[in-house]
C-alpha cells in the first residue's frame, strides 16, 4: 500500500463480488443468490433512500440542526446487503453509522437523527426493532453482542446476532475479546466489519499489517472479505454466514472492503489526511450506480422507475427534515428519568431541588 | 438459623438465588470446577451446569462486556471479579456501557447485572489484590453499589443485589470471608438493601464504616467504652445510594462524626459524607467531621499494610482529635 492514492482501490483477488462496478453480474460458487426482479428493485429503493436520508442529515448538521452526523457515504451496499441479510428473530448491534441497517430493521430515520440533535441518547426500542442502540465507545458493542449470543444458545433459540464495527475498532481490546468469546462458547454471531479504509485521520495501515478478515483465523473461526460496494455480494455472505451461525457453525467475521466517501463525521476534514485520486478511484464504484446499471442493461427497470425512486427520496428527504425540526426539546426534569429502574433515593432528593429552583424562576 | 462464614453466606445466596430464577447465571474466571480462588462459588457448577456457571476466558472486560449481552437477553449475570485491582480492565464497560445503557435507552432495557469484587487488604497478598475502588464506582451515576461487612447481611444482600433490576456493584471484604455467624436463610423478611443500619449504638461519637471497618470499628467502641466513651457504630451497607437520613439522625443526637475507610482519605468516599454530614448538621456538630483511610499512595507491600490499614488505635486517635476540639 502506498501513499499515492491508490491504498485500497485494488480489488485484492480473495474478494467475493457478484456484480461488478459495471453492472455485470458474476457467479460465485460458495455464494448462489438467486433475486427476483422485484427483490433487485427492493435493494436499489433501500439504497437510493438511505442516502437520501443520509444527505438530508448532513445538509440539516450544516444549517446547525444537528451537533453532529456520521455519514453512511459509499457504505449503503454493505448496510442494506448485510441489514437485508437478516431474519426478523436476528439481533443487530450497531455502532454510530449504520443508518441503512436501522433502516432495514424499520426504525425510522427521525429517531437517529434525535441523537445527533441532542434530543436524547437512543430515542427506538431495541426490543421492538432487534436493533440495538447506538454505541459510540469503539468496539463496545462487540462483546454486547456476542453475550447475547450466548442467551441465544441457552434460549435454544434459531438466531443469530449480527454486530458492526470498523477497522479502527479491529484494534480494540474489546473486539479481540469479543472474538475470543465467539469462538471458545461457539457462539452463534456474526462479525459485519466495514473496512472504509479510515478511522478519522488513521489509515488501514496504522490498524493492521494483514487483511482484516485473516485475523479470524488466529481466533478459530472463518472469515471472508466481501466487496462492501456490491449489496448482491453483502447481502450473499451475510446470508450464509448468518445462516451457519444459526445452526451452530459459529461465529463468522465478513469484512465489507469499502469506503468511507465522506467525513468520519461532520466535524471532520478529510482533505487534511487523503488525496482526492483515491476519492476519485472509488467512485467508480459506487455501490448504488452498479445496480442501476444492472437494472438497465438487463430491462428490469426502466426511466420511470428510477424516476419514481428519486421522487420518493426526495419526499422522504422532505419528511425527515421537517419532523426533525420538530423535535421537541426535552424537559428539563427529563434528566433524572431513566437513570435507574428502581427507586433512588439521591436522584429522587435531587430531582425534588432542581425542581423547586426551577420554580423559583416562575410567577 | 445456621452457622456461616461469610464466604459460605454469599455462596448460599447465588444457590438459592438460582434455584428461584432459571436466568441467574454465574460467570468468572475459575468459578466453575475451582469455585472461584477464594471457593464462594464452590460447587455450584456441579450442580448446576456448565451452561448457568460460565468460566471465562482471561479478560474482565469480556466477562462484564457480554454479561451485559445475556443481560439484553433476558438473563441475571452475577460477574466475578477475581479481585479488587483487576477490575480496571472492566472499568470501561462499566462506566460507559453497564451503567449507562438503561438510560440511554429511556428506561426500555434494563441491565441486572451484578459485579462481585472482592476488596481490601488484610491478607498479605501482593499488588493489585488489597485496593478498595469503591470510590470510582459510587462516582458513576446508573451503578448501585453496596458493601456487605458480616455474613448475615451477605447472604441477604447478595440476594438482593440480583433480584435488582439496576446494576449492582458488590463489594466482599476479602479479609472477612471467613468470619462466622449466625445466618437465617429461611427468612425474606430482610431489610432494605439501600438502608444504614446502627451495629451498636452510643452517645459521644457517630463512626461511620463499611465493609472491612465494621469489625474494627466495634472493636475501637468497645474499647472506648472503657475510657468511658460511648461510640455509635452505623454500617453504611449502601454506598449508592448512601442512607443520608439515618447518617444524620446519629451524627444530630452524638455531634461528632468520624467516617473510617481502607481507600486513601483524599477525594475517597469519606469525603463525600464529611460534606453531607457538614450540610446537614452543621448546628449539631460539636467538631469537624473527621476521616481516618489510607495514605495517597497506592497500597503498600503487604509487609506494610498494617501501617497502611485503619486498626482500633487509628480509629481511637481520631476520637480523640474530635474530643480535642
Amino acid at each position: 500500500m502506498t501513499a499515492d492514492g491508490s491504498r485500497g482501490t485494488e480489488a485484492p483477488p480473495e474478494l467475493v463480488q457478484l456484480l461488478t462496478p459495471e453492472g455485470e453480474r458474476i457467479e460465485h460458487p460458495d455464494y448462489p443468490l438467486d433475486l427476483s426482479p422485484e427483490e433487485v428493485r427492493a435493494l436499489y429503493r433501500d439504497l437510493v433512500l438511505v442516502r437520501r436520508v443520509d444527505m438530508e442529515a448532513v445538509a440539516l448538521q450544516r444549517q446547525g440542526e444537528l451537533g453532529l452526523w456520521a455519514s453512511l457515504l459509499g457504505q449503503e451496499a454493505a448496510q442494506i446487503g448485510s441489514g437485508r441479510a437478516m431474519a426478523d428473530t436476528d439481533m443487530a448491534f450497531p455502532t454510530y453509522r449504520e443508518h441503512g441497517v436501522a433502516w432495514c430493521r424499520g426504525v425510522d430515520p427521525v429517531n437517529l437523527l434525535g441523537l445527533f440533535r441532542g434530543v436524547n441518547h437512543g430515542g427506538w426500542d431495541p426490543a421492538e426493532h432487534n436493533f440495538h442502540l447506538y454505541t459510540i465507545v469503539i468496539g463496545s458493542q462487540t462483546l454486547h453482542a456476542v453475550g447475547y449470543a450466548m442467551g441465544i444458545q441457552r434460549d435454544g433459540a434459531e438466531a443469530a446476532t449480527l454486530v458492526y464495527f470498523g477497522d479502527g475498532a479491529t484494534s480494540q481490546g474489546d473486539v479481540n475479546e469479543s472474538f475470543i468469546w465467539a469462538s471458545v462458547f461457539n457462539a452463534p454471531v456474526v462479525f459485519f466489519c466495514q473496512n472504509n479504509q479510515w478511522a478519522i485521520s488513521e489509515p488501514l495501515e496504522k490498524q493492521t499489517r494483514i487483511p482484516l478478515y485473516r485475523r479470524a483465523s488466529g481466533f478459530g473461526f472463518p472469515g471472508v472479505r466481501v466487496d462492501g460496494n456490491d449489496v448482491f455480494a453483502c447481502l450473499a455472505v451475510t446470508r450464509k454466514a448468518l445462516a451457519d451461525a444459526r445452526s451452530g457453525g459459529g461465529p463468522v467475521l465478513i469484512e465489507a472492503f469499502t469506503y468511507r466517501m465522506g467525513a468520519h463525521t461532520t466535524s471532520d476534514d478529510p482533505t487534511r489526511y487523503r488525496v482526492a485520486a483515491e476519492l476519485e478511484a472509488w467512485k467508480l464504484k459506487d455501490p448504488i450506480e452498479r445496480v442501476r446499471a444492472y437494472l438497465f442493461k438487463n430491462q428490469l427497470a426502466d426511466q420511470e422507475f428510477f424516476d419514481a425512486i428519486d421522487a420518493e427520496a426526495d419526499e422522504l428527504g422532505r419528511d425527515v427534515r421537517k419532523r426533525c425540526l420538530a423535535l421537541p426539546d426535552p424537559e428539563p426534569m427529563a434528566i433524572f428519568e431513566h437513570v435507574y429502574a428502581e427507586r433512588h433515593p439521591l436522584i429522587d432528593a435531587e430531582r425534588a431541588e432542581f425542581a423547586a429552583y426551577l420554580e423559583g424562576f416562575e410567577g | 438459623m445456621t452457622t456461616l462464614t461469610m464466604a459460605k453466606a454469599l455462596n448460599e445466596g447465588m444457590r438459592k438465588a438460582m434455584e428461584e430464577d432459571p436466568k441467574v447465571l454465574i460467570m468468572g474466571e475459575d468459578v466453575g470446577k475451582l469455585g472461584g480462588v477464594f471457593r464462594v462459588t464452590d460447587g455450584l457448577q456441579k450442580d448446576f451446569g456448565e451452561q448457568r456457571v460460565i468460566d471465562t476466558p482471561l479478560a474482565e472486560s469480556g466477562i462484564i462486556g457480554t454479561a451485559i449481552g445475556l443481560a439484553l437477553r433476558g438473563y441475571r449475570p452475577v460477574c466475578e471479579i477475581q479481585f479488587d485491582g483487576f477490575v480496571f480492565p472492566a472499568a470501561d464497560q462499566i462506566i460507559t456501557q453497564l451503567a449507562k445503557m438503561p438510560l440511554r435507552s429511556l428506561g426500555k432495557l434494563k441491565l441486572p447485572v451484578v459485579v462481585r469484587i472482592p476488596c481490601g487488604g488484610g491478607i498479605g497478598a501482593v499488588e493489585h489484590h488489597s485496593e478498595s475502588p469503591e470510590t470510582y464506582f459510587t462516582h458513576t451515576a446508573g451503578l448501585r453499589v453496596m458493601t456487605c461487612s458480616n455474613p448475615a447481611d451477605a447472604y441477604t444482600m447478595l440476594r438482593q443485589a440480583i433480584r435488582c433490576d439496576d446494576p449492582v456493584i458488590f463489594f466482599e471484604p476479602k479479609r472477612r470471608y471467613w468470619d462466622k455467624a449466625e445466618v437465617d436463610v429461611e427468612s425474606a423478611d430482610w431489610p432494605p438493601f439501600d438502608q444504614a443500619r446502627v451495629v451498636r449504638p452510643g452517645t459521644d461519637v457517630t463512626l461511620l464504616a463499611y465493609g472491612p471497618m465494621v469489625k474494627t470499628c466495634l472493636e475501637a467502641a468497645k474499647a472506648a467504652e472503657e475510657d468511658g466513651r460511648s461510640l455509635e457504630v452505623v454500617d453504611l451497607r449502601s454506598l449508592n445510594p448512601l442512607d443520608v437520613p439515618r447518617i444524620v439522625e446519629s451524627v444530630r443526637r452524638t455531634g461528632r462524626c468520624v467516617v473510617v475507610h481502607e481507600a486513601p482519605v483524599f477525594t475517597g468516599f469519606g469525603a463525600e459524607i464529611a460534606a453531607r454530614v457538614t450540610e446537614e448538621c452543621f448546628y449539631h456538630l460539636e467538631s469537624p467531621v473527621l476521616r481516618v483511610g489510607g495514605p495517597s499512595t497506592p497500597y503498600p507491600p503487604s509487609r506494610l499494610e498494617d501501617h497502611y490499614l485503619p486498626d482500633l488505635d487509628r480509629v481511637l486517635h481520631a476520637v480523640d482529635r474530635a474530643f480535642a476540639f
